[in-house]
């Protein structure tokens, strides 16, 4: 095997970092969209190293549906106040108060489809011309032929049958007034990877990704937190439980794995062994097979 | 551990999806929820069986006309290597997304239905491997099942294969006789082959060796952003960042920035809170000069013992990638590292007809499209030939008018 070239982990981080200068040199207001979720955390560390000492040239920007984990707004704030980078907050609330946007009611209702309003209108009122957010293409198969740099219309959608040739590492961000481009760094990273990179580079994590002791209830087959935003009727039974989440979202529609996994260590060999996609756990991504494609095409990051 | 990235080029006859299916299937690549949607999908082979192809299907436009559109990546690895697939589409019109896909690849698959052998389509592929200089080449002779794994058949195979590959100076080759739905020689080698002595596919793949381009005077660290923190602690902290592409720069190194022409001394080497001893090509650094000269994005530092072309006049083959074919009396903009400035083509020399590699002369370059051109640009580009250091000979051409990435260049000279 050859010896000349960089460990995959270094490769990956490298890609990441060309790609975060690329948006720096490219746009007059780029931001990145932080959700507290591990893939954001990643990116906001691969940003530090890209451009320590220096500030970083972008605001966080992180739409907030109000049914949130209580950890991760915690460690949000704290890593806001440890990194010293400006954050925009966009809040769901106001686009329902406006009456932007109109609250699901019914057993299943969720916020999660409303945050693409916020977040377009986040995007409109700032100006941003790119928004860089921690997709990957190893998560659903209609992002395996995302773009890095992925061009949005004034509508944030996503046109998959008109999307730029993409050579080389040679990253086209020419945009006309009122489209954005919406950047991917760690594209080419799988779920695997970006826990491997958490461990080396010992980036601290909200709580929620390590097992713990939470009341749930069991809804279409999958755990879900008990909160005030779940609608819950009679039928709903709460038991205590042993989970971990392995994504982080809107209370609502992110559901947890029965896991004893306490450090990072045993969550890597639990992923290594384990028989279900990240986006498995997403009730969002259960309504159809074309469900991803769609919502991406409507805006949804 | 590093990555492979590699291509799949072939057709959906060829069985190109279900090879790539079955490298996942069988390589333990595929999870218990995206198993459970393959065995809900009411496509199934004509045995029953599980298609296969459905795992790389993307696009819902795709899944209802059958055909792969896009490149679509794919990601899986073993114990030995990660790998990334670029799967894409073989047909002759989507030519501009097979060039896309080969242009970050390592190795390139190309697959042959035994029962046709060498076809037109095999010639296009390999004239595009070689175009874009994928190292490394594997021919999967596919459906063997189909051909009685006839020993002959695959001879026959290779034999006019290694014709075509001595036409385009395509000199590594590795020939492996497969059935992707049977799933002889992908992961596992095959009992029903027993006259084939060499690797399956999966373990060809884990073992061929790639190299990157770290000798010092190729040493090229395209500039994207000057870091400088203007704080009272780092008032005079100047760090020039970006990714080297390809050679290798150390401390002390002597450099010259292109295109100004200056030249310094590398005085530090950062990567965050280290200091690595040497960049390797690959490496997203930060680097400082001993003298202070006027560096900005768009600039290219190289070893001054190894300078790259410097030219605004330059040939270069051309892969015309927009439905608007090309005009030479526009002005279009053309992208090489971080560098974006005006261009025009200046001379059409010649087309390749890419199914028989014959010139064509027909003075019109439309979608698809692949020839020969003159480019002149409105600033100096400090390139290489595309065919010694393709890092640093790629480039993109952009339509002004739409924004869109009309057309690849691999830069071959400079004509000035």
């Amino acid at each position: 095997m050859s010896t000349n070239r960089l460990d995959y982990l270094d490769e990956l981080e490298a890609e990441a970092i060309y790609i975060l200068r690329e948006v720096a040199g490219q746009f007059e207001k780029p931001a990145l969209l932080f959700s507290g979720g591990k893939d954001s955390i990643t990116l906001v560390h691969l940003a530090l190293k890209a451009f320590r000492p220096g500030k970083f040239p972008f605001p966080l920007v992180h739409i907030d549906t109000g049914h949130n984990f209580e950890e991760t707004i915690q460690y949000r704030d704290e890593m806001i106040a440890r990194i010293g980078e400006k954050l925009i907050v966009g809040h769901v609330q106001d686009s329902i108060d406006e009456g932007k946007v109109i609250e699901q009611t019914g057993k299943n209702a969720s916020r999660n489809a409303l945050q693409t309003f916020t977040l377009l209108d986040t995007i409109a009122k700032n100006g941003f011309d790119a928004c860089i957010g921690g997709a990957r293409r190893d998560e659903e198969k209609a992002r395996a032929k995302e773009r890095i740099f992925s061009v949005r219309d004034e509508f944030g959608q996503w046109d998959p049958k008109r999307q730029r040739p993409e050579l080389w590492n040679i990253y086209n961000g020419k945009i006309h007034k009122g489209e954005n481009v919406r950047v991917f760094p760690i594209s080419n990273w799988t779920e695997l990877d970006v826990w491997n990179y958490i461990r080396r580079e010992n980036i601290p994590l909200p709580t929620i990704y390590f097992a713990h002791q939470r009341d749930c209830i069991t809804r279409n087959g999958q755990l879900m937190a008990a909160s005030p935003f779940l609608n819950m009727d009679e039928e709903d039974v709460v038991e205590r439980r042993n989970v971990r989440f392995r994504t982080v979202g809107d209370m609502t529609c992110t559901a947890a794995v029965e896991s004893y996994a306490f450090e990072i260590d045993d969550i890597i060999s639990e992923i290594a062994d384990s028989k279900i996609s990240e986006r498995g756990a997403r009730m969002d991504d259960k309504v159809s097979e074309a469900a991803m494609e769609e919502r991406k095409k409507g805006g949804y990051f | 551990m590093d990555i492979l990235k590699f291509i799949t080029a072939g057709s959906v006859d060829d069985g190109k999806s279900t090879l790539i299916g079955r490298l996942l299937y069988d390589s333990d690549a595929i999870l218990a929820d995206q198993l459970e949607a393959l065995h809900a999908s009411n496509r199934k082979n004509d045995d029953g069986t599980i298609d296969l192809a459905i795992l790389t299907d993307g696009l819902k436009a795709e899944r209802e006309q059958g055909i792969t559109i896009d490149v679509a990546y794919k990601y899986f690895e073993t114990d030995k290597r990660k790998f990334i697939i670029a799967d894409a589409p073989g047909h002759i019109q989507y030519t501009r997304n097979m060039v896309t896909g080969a242009s970050n690849a390592d190795l390139a698959i190309i697959l042959i239905d035994a029962r046709r052998g060498v076809v037109e389509q095999t010639t296009r592929h390999s004239f595009l491997v070689s175009l874009l200089q994928i190292q490394k080449v594997v021919i999967a002779v596919n459906k063997m099942d189909m051909v009685d794994y006839s020993e002959d058949v695959f001879n026959n195979i290779v034999a006019d294969y290694q014709k075509i590959a001595a036409k385009l100076n395509i000199s590594d080759v590795t020939f492996i006789p497969v059935s992707a739905l049977k799933g002889d020689n992908i992961v596992y080698p095959s009992t029903a082959i027993s006259w084939y002595k060499g690797d399956s596919l999966l373990h060809h793949l884990e073992n061929v060796e790639i190299n990157r381009d770290n000798a010092s005077t190729h040493a090229r660290l395209p500039v994207q952003w000057v870091v400088r923190p203007q704080t009272d602690e780092l008032h005079d902290y100047r760090g020039y960042a970006g990714r080297v592409s390809s050679g290798s720069f150390k401390v002390n190194d002597k450099v010259t920035v292109l295109p100004s022409g200056f030249t310094s001394t590398i005085s530090k080497i950062e990567l965050y809170d280290t200091q690595p001893a040497e960049a390797l090509a690959g490496m997203s650094v930060t680097v400082h000069l001993k003298d202070n000269i006027d560096i900005s994005r768009g600039d290219i530092i190289v070893n001054s013992a190894g300078e790259p072309q410097l030219s605004s006049v330059i040939e270069a083959d051309l892969c015309w990638m927009d439905t608007r074919g090309l005009d030479t009396s526009l002005t279009y903009l053309v992208q090489h590292n971080t560098k974006t400035v005006r261009c025009k083509i200046r001379e059409m020399l010649h087309k390749v007809n890419i199914n028989t590699l014959e010139k064509d002369f027909d003075e019109d370059f439309k979608l698809n499209d692949i020839g020969r051109v003159v480019i002149k640009t409105a600033e100096p580009l400090a390139f290489d030939p595309y065919q010694e250091n393709k890092a640093n000979g790629g480039a993109v051409i952009i339509d002004s008018r739409t924004n869109v990435t009309v057309g690849a260049l691999m830069l071959r000279q400079s004509v000035e």
